[in-house]
C-alpha cells in the first residue's frame, strides 16, 4: 500500500518537469499535480506499470476553481476572468488495492488537456461530461460532444460559476 | 349440413349462404367477451392479484365496457400510411379466422357446411392471417411494425409444417379429412378418442397411444405459434416492438385485431379437440341417452364441444402467463431442427402401424 | 450468412451486403427502464453498433448543490437513482462526515445498515422483475413487486416515506426506529427466504429464461475493469469485487456474509444469466447480514451528532459505497462555506451504460433487452 509520496516521487522520477507539484495536508486526500498536455503520458505510465498497475478510472470530475477576477457586467451579472479549471482524476488499482489522485489545471479561456479515453475507456463518458458542463477540450478524445445536455446548446457551459441561463432554446422561454 | 338446411327452408342460395354466417358470428363475439373476461381473471389470479372486480360481479361485464371505449375511439391514421392496405389489414385478419369457422364441427347437427375437405379448407383459409399481418406491418409505415409482420409472417408458415404432418397422422387412421366424420368416428366413451388411438382395434390401439400423445403436444405447440400467443409472440413482443404489427391501430380497427386473436384461439382449440379429443362427443355418455330424450343430445354435443375448446384456451392462457418468449431464431430452430424431425418420424411409425 | 464461433458464441456475418437500417428504440419505449434513446445500426437483425443518448432525464443535481447547504442537498441526492434512496443518502452522509471527522453513534451505524441492505433487496426486485417482464414472463414481475411492497411499508413505519426518504442525514438520522420495526423486519427476513427459492423455480431455471440469457451480453473481465464497471455487474463477470469488504466504510466490518460471483453456471462467465444470477444471490446475502445488524443493534440517541451548522474545513474527499448498481461515488470539495462548492457524483448506472455498444455487437435486436436489462441502469442516476 503505497502513499501519495511514494508515488509522487516515482512520478517525479520518470517524468520531471511535467509533474509539478504534491499538495497534501489539506483535508481529505492528497493530490497530485500535473501538466495538462502530458497527462496522457503519465496515466498509460500509471496503468502499465508492473507495481503501480492503477487499471481502474473510479471518477474524472471538472472543477471550476474560480480563482480569477470577477468583473461586473452590465447587466448586473459577473464574470471571471483569468484563473484556471481543473480536471480530477481519481486511480485505483483493483489487484494492488491502493488509490491516487491527480489534478491538471488548465486556463480558464480555453482549456485544453489530453485526453485519456483511449487508456481508461470509463473515462470516455466521463469527459464528454466535463466537455458539456464545463467547456474542456479533450485533444485525441474519439468523439467529444455534449452528453448531457442538448446536442445543440449554444449557452455556454452550465456548471461555471459564471453561467447564466439564457433567454430562450429553440423558442421556448428558459427561466420561469 | 346447416347450409343444405337452409337451403331447403328458404329456398334462395344467397340467403341460405347469408343466415348460416350468423351463428358462428355470435358464437365469435360471445365467446370472446367471454375469453377476455377470462383472460384477465387468471392472468390475475395467477400474479396474486384479483383483476377485474367493480363492472358487475367480479367484472364479468368489463370486455363491453372495453368495446364501447374501443368502438367510440378515434380512428387515427398517420398520413404516410398506405390507406388501402390499411383500412384492409384487419379485414382480412378477422376473415381468416371467421372462415375457419365454418367447417368446425359443433355438435352432430350443426355444422356450418359439411366439407369433405374439412381439416385441409380450414388450414388453407388461416393463410389469409398471414397476408393480413403483413398488410399491417408494411402499410404502417413503422420500422417496428415492419419487423415484427415479418417475424409473423415467418413463423406461422414455418409451424404450418408440423401442423400438417400431425393432421396427415390423424387422417392416415381415419382414411377421411371430413370432420363431421372424424367426429362421429369417436363415439363411445373416451376410451375411442384420438388421443387413445381412435377406433382401432387390438393390439395395434396400444401402439398408437405414445404416438398420439407426440402428436397432440406437437400439434398444441404449433398452433400456439399459429395464434401467436406466449412463448411464441415475438409479433406482439410488447417489450420489443411495442406491440408489433398492429401498433399504429386504434379503435375498431384494434377491435378487429382483438376479436381476430381471441376467435382464433377457439378455433385452433376447436379444431386439436375435434382431431383428438372426440370432438362434440361426450366422455361418459349422453343425459339425452338416461333420460331417453333423443332432442337433448345434440345440445349436450354442443357443451361438450365447448367446454373442451374453453379448456384448451384455459391452458393457452395458463402458458402464457407462466413461460418467458422466445427469440425468433430459436423459434425457428425449434421448428425446423425439433418438431418436423420429429413429427415425420411419427408419421412413418404410425403409416407403418396403419399398414401392417 | 456465414457463422464463426468464438469461446460458445455465434457471431453471425451476413454474407450477402444488405442495406443498413438505423432504428431508434426511442425516449418512450416499454422496456428501456427510463428514457433513454438507444441508436441501433442493424444490418437485417444484426446489430452493428449502438449508440446510446442519454441526457433526457438531467435535472441539474451538481449546479443545485452549488446553491444549497450541506443537509439540505439531501433529497437531491435521494432522487437520482430513486429505486436505491437509501444507498445515496448513505453515501453523502458517509462523505461529508469524512470531511467534518466526526463520529456517528454505533446504533447510527447499525440502522443506516439495515436500511441499506433491505433497500438494497427492495432494488435487486425490482431489477429482476422487471428484467423477467422484459424476456415475455410478467408474473414473477408481480410477485416481486408483492415482496418489495413489505419492504416498503418497513420503510413508511421509519419515516413516513415509501421511495423518496430523506432519512439518513449528515451526523445520524432524522427519526429513531419505530418500537415494532425489529420483529417487522424479523417476520419479513423470515417470509423472503422461501420467495427466493420461489423466484428460482419459476424464473431462473426455466429453460426459455436460459435460452434467452446465456451466452449473449458476454462482459470479459479486463473489458469491464477497463471501462470502470462495478457492482453486480462486474461480480458477473468472475471478479470478487464489493466495496463492503474491500473498502468498507461504516460497520460492514462486523458482518459475515459472502459475495456472490458469476462462474457461468449454465454459459459462460459474463454472460446475462451469471449477472442475474448474482442478484438473486445478493439478496439472500443481504437477508443474512441484517439478521445479524437486527441482532447486535445498540441503544443510543441517534440525533445526538447531527450538528447544528455543518460548516466543513476548507478539503476535498471522495468516498465510494456500494449501491446496489454498483459503486456510487462522491466526489466533494468545500471551499469552507456552508455551501458546497462542488458535488461530483460518479454514478454506477452512467459508467456501466458505456460498455453497451461493446457488449451489443454481433447480437440481434430481442438480445438488446436482455442485455440493456441485465445491466440494470435507472435514468436518474445516469442523468442526474
Amino acid at each position: 500500500m503505497k502513499t501519495a509520496e511514494e508515488f509522487f516521487n516515482i512520478l517525479k522520477q520518470k517524468f520531471g518537469d511535467s509533474i509539478i507539484e504534491l499538495k497534501s495536508g489539506v483535508p481529505l486526500e492528497s493530490f497530485i499535480i500535473i501538466d495538462p498536455l502530458k497527462i496522457d503520458e503519465v496515466c498509460l505510465f500509471l496503468r502499465d506499470d508492473s507495481e503501480l498497475k492503477f487499471d481502474n478510472c473510479m471518477n474524472l470530475s471538472g472543477v471550476d476553481d474560480a480563482n480569477g477576477k470577477k468583473e461586473a457586467q452590465a447587466d448586473g451579472s459577473s464574470t471571471i476572468v483569468g484563473g484556471t479549471i481543473s480536471v480530477i482524476y481519481h486511480l485505483e488499482s483493483v489487484y494492488l488495492k491502493h488509490k491516487v489522485t491527480l489534478k491538471v489545471s488548465a486556463p480558464r479561456e480555453n482549456p485544453q488537456v489530453k485526453s485519456v479515453a483511449a487508456i481508461w475507456r470509463s473515462a470516455d463518458w466521463h469527459e464528454r461530461e466535463a466537455y458539456d458542463l464545463f467547456g474542456i477540450n479533450f485533444i485525441n478524445h474519439p468523439d467529444l460532444r455534449r452528453i448531457l445536455m442538448p446536442y445543440d446548446w449554444e449557452a455556454g457551459y452550465p456548471l461555471r460559476k459564471d453561467y447564466k441561463n439564457p433567454e430562450f432554446y429553440q423558442g421556448m422561454k428558459v427561466p420561469y | 349440413m346447416m347450409y343444405d338446411f337452409f337451403v331447403d327452408l328458404l329456398g334462395n342460395e344467397i340467403l341460405a349462404a347469408i343466415v348460416t354466417g350468423v351463428p358462428p358470428l355470435v358464437f365469435i363475439l360471445v365467446f370472446v367477451l367471454f375469453a377476455v373476461w377470462l383472460e384477465r381473471k387468471v392472468s390475475a389470479h395467477m400474479q396474486d392479484r384479483l383483476g377485474p372486480m367493480r363492472t358487475g360481479w367480479h367484472g364479468y361485464l368489463q370486455t363491453i365496457a372495453d368495446l364501447i371505449k374501443l368502438i367510440q375511439k378515434e380512428d387515427i391514421s398517420a398520413s404516410a400510411n398506405d390507406k388501402p392496405l390499411f383500412n384492409l389489414a384487419p379485414v382480412l385478419v378477422f376473415a381468416g379466422t371467421y372462415a375457419a369457422f365454418a367447417a368446425i364441427p359443433f355438435s352432430s347437427y350443426y355444422i356450418g357446411s359439411n366439407l369433405d375437405l374439412g381439416i385441409f379448407f380450414i388450414i388453407g383459409i388461416s393463410g389469409l392471417v398471414v397476408a393480413g399481418i403483413l398488410m399491417a406491418g408494411w402499410s404502417s409505415n413503422n420500422k417496428y411494425s415492419m419487423l415484427g409482420a415479418m417475424r409473423s409472417a415467418a413463423q406461422i408458415i414455418s409451424y404450418e409444417i408440423p401442423t400438417i404432418i400431425v393432421v396427415l397422422t390423424v387422417v392416415m387412421i381415419t382414411r377421411t379429412l371430413n370432420l363431421h366424420t372424424l367426429s362421429e368416428m369417436q363415439t363411445g366413451y373416451f376410451w375411442n378418442w384420438m388421443i387413445f388411438g381412435g377406433p382401432t382395434a387390438g393390439l395395434e390401439k396400444f401402439l398408437l397411444i405414445p404416438l398420439m400423445f407426440i402428436g397432440f403436444l406437437i400439434i398444441y405447440t404449433s398452433m400456439l405459434a399459429e395464434v401467436n400467443r406466449t412463448p411464441f409472440d415475438i409479433p406482439e413482443a410488447e417489450s420489443e416492438l411495442v406491440s408489433g404489427y398492429h401498433t399504429e391501430y386504434s379503435g375498431m380497427k384494434f377491435a378487429m385485431f382483438f376479436l381476430a386473436e381471441y376467435a382464433n384461439m377457439f378455433a385452433v382449440s376447436a379444431i386439436v379437440s375435434a382431431l383428438f379429443l372426440g370432438g362434440y362427443q361426450s366422455p361418459i355418455g349422453y343425459l339425452g341417452n338416461l333420460f331417453d330424450a333423443p332432442w337433448l343430445i345434440p345440445v349436450e354435443q354442443f357443451f361438450w364441444f365447448t367446454a373442451k375448446g374453453t379448456f384448451f384456451v384455459f391452458v393457452q392462457m395458463w402458458l402464457r402467463w407462466t413461460l418467458p418468449r422466445l427469440r425468433v431464431d430459436q423459434l425457428m430452430a425449434l421448428c425446423w431442427k425439433y418438431l418436423i424431425p420429429i413429427a415425420f418420424v411419427n408419421l412413418i411409425i404410425v403409416g407403418l402401424i396403419t399398414v401392417l | 450468412m456465414s457463422f464463426e464461433t468464438k469461446k460458445n458464441i455465434t457471431v453471425y456475418k451476413p454474407a450477402v451486403k444488405t442495406e443498413e437500417m438505423i432504428l431508434n428504440m426511442g425516449p418512450q419505449h416499454p422496456s428501456t427502464h427510463g428514457v433513454l434513446r438507444l441508436e441501433l445500426q442493424l444490418e437485417g437483425e444484426i446489430i452493428t453498433k449502438v449508440i446510446p443518448h442519454i441526457g433526457y432525464l438531467h435535472r441539474c443535481f451538481e449546479k443545485h448543490a452549488e446553491a444549497m447547504t450541506y443537509p439540505q442537498v439531501i433529497p437531491y441526492t435521494d432522487r437520482m437513482d430513486y429505486l436505491a434512496s437509501m444507498g445515496n443518502e448513505f453515501g453523502y452522509a458517509v462523505a461529508v462526515e469524512k470531511l467534518l471527522n466526526i463520529q456517528v453513534p454505533e446504533r447510527v451505524e447499525y440502522i443506516r445498515v439495515i436500511m441499506a441492505e433491505l433497500q438494497r433487496i427492495a432494488s435487486h426486485l425490482v431489477a429482476l422483475g422487471t428484467y423477467g417482464a422484459d424476456i415475455g414472463a410478467m408474473t414473477p414481475f408481480l410477485f416481486c413487486f408483492r415482496d418489495r411492497e413489505k419492504i416498503l411499508s418497513l420503510f413508511e413505519m421509519t419515516c413516513g416515506a415509501r421511495l423518496l426518504y430523506n432519512y439518513i442525514w449528515v451526523g445520524g438520522l432524522s427519526h429513531d426506529l419505530h418500537p415494532d420495526f425489529v420483529r417487522q423486519t424479523r417476520d419479513f427476513v423470515t417470509y423472503f427466504k422461501p420467495k427466493i427459492k420461489e423466484l428460482n423455480d419459476l424464473l431462473t431455471y426455466n429453460k426459455i429464461f436460459i435460452d434467452r440469457t446465456s451466452n449473449v451480453g458476454i462482459l470479459p473481465l479486463d473489458t469491464a475493469i477497463n471501462f470502470g464497471i462495478s457492482g453486480p455487474m462486474l461480480r458477473g463477470s468472475g471478479l470478487k469485487w464489493d466495496l463492503r469488504k474491500d473498502d468498507p466504510y461504516s460497520v460492514y466490518h462486523k458482518f459475515d456474509f459472502d459475495i456472490p460471483v458469476g462462474e457461468g453456471k449454465v454459459g459462460t462467465v459474463g454472460d446475462c444469466w451469471d449477472r442475474y444470477y448474482v442478484r438473486v444471490l445478493e439478496m439472500g446475502e443481504s437477508l443474512k447480514i441484517i439478521e445479524q445488524a437486527l441482532d447486535q443493534l445498540p441503544e443510543g440517541d441517534v440525533s445526538s451528532a447531527i450538528p447544528k451548522r455543518i460548516k466543513p474545513p476548507v478539503g476535498q474527499v471522495y468516498t465510494r459505497v456500494e449501491n446496489p448498481r454498483g459503486e456510487l461515488g462522491y466526489f466533494i470539495i468545500s471551499d469552507g462555506s456552508v455551501n458546497p462548492f462542488r458535488v461530483k457524483v460518479r454514478a454506477p448506472s452512467f459508467v456501466n451504460l458505456g460498455v453497451m455498444d461493446v457488449l451489443c455487437r454481433g447480437h440481434m435486436v430481442a438480445d438488446i433487452i436482455a442485455i440493456l436489462g441485465s445491466v440494470d441502469i435507472v435514468l436518474g442516476e445516469v442523468d442526474r
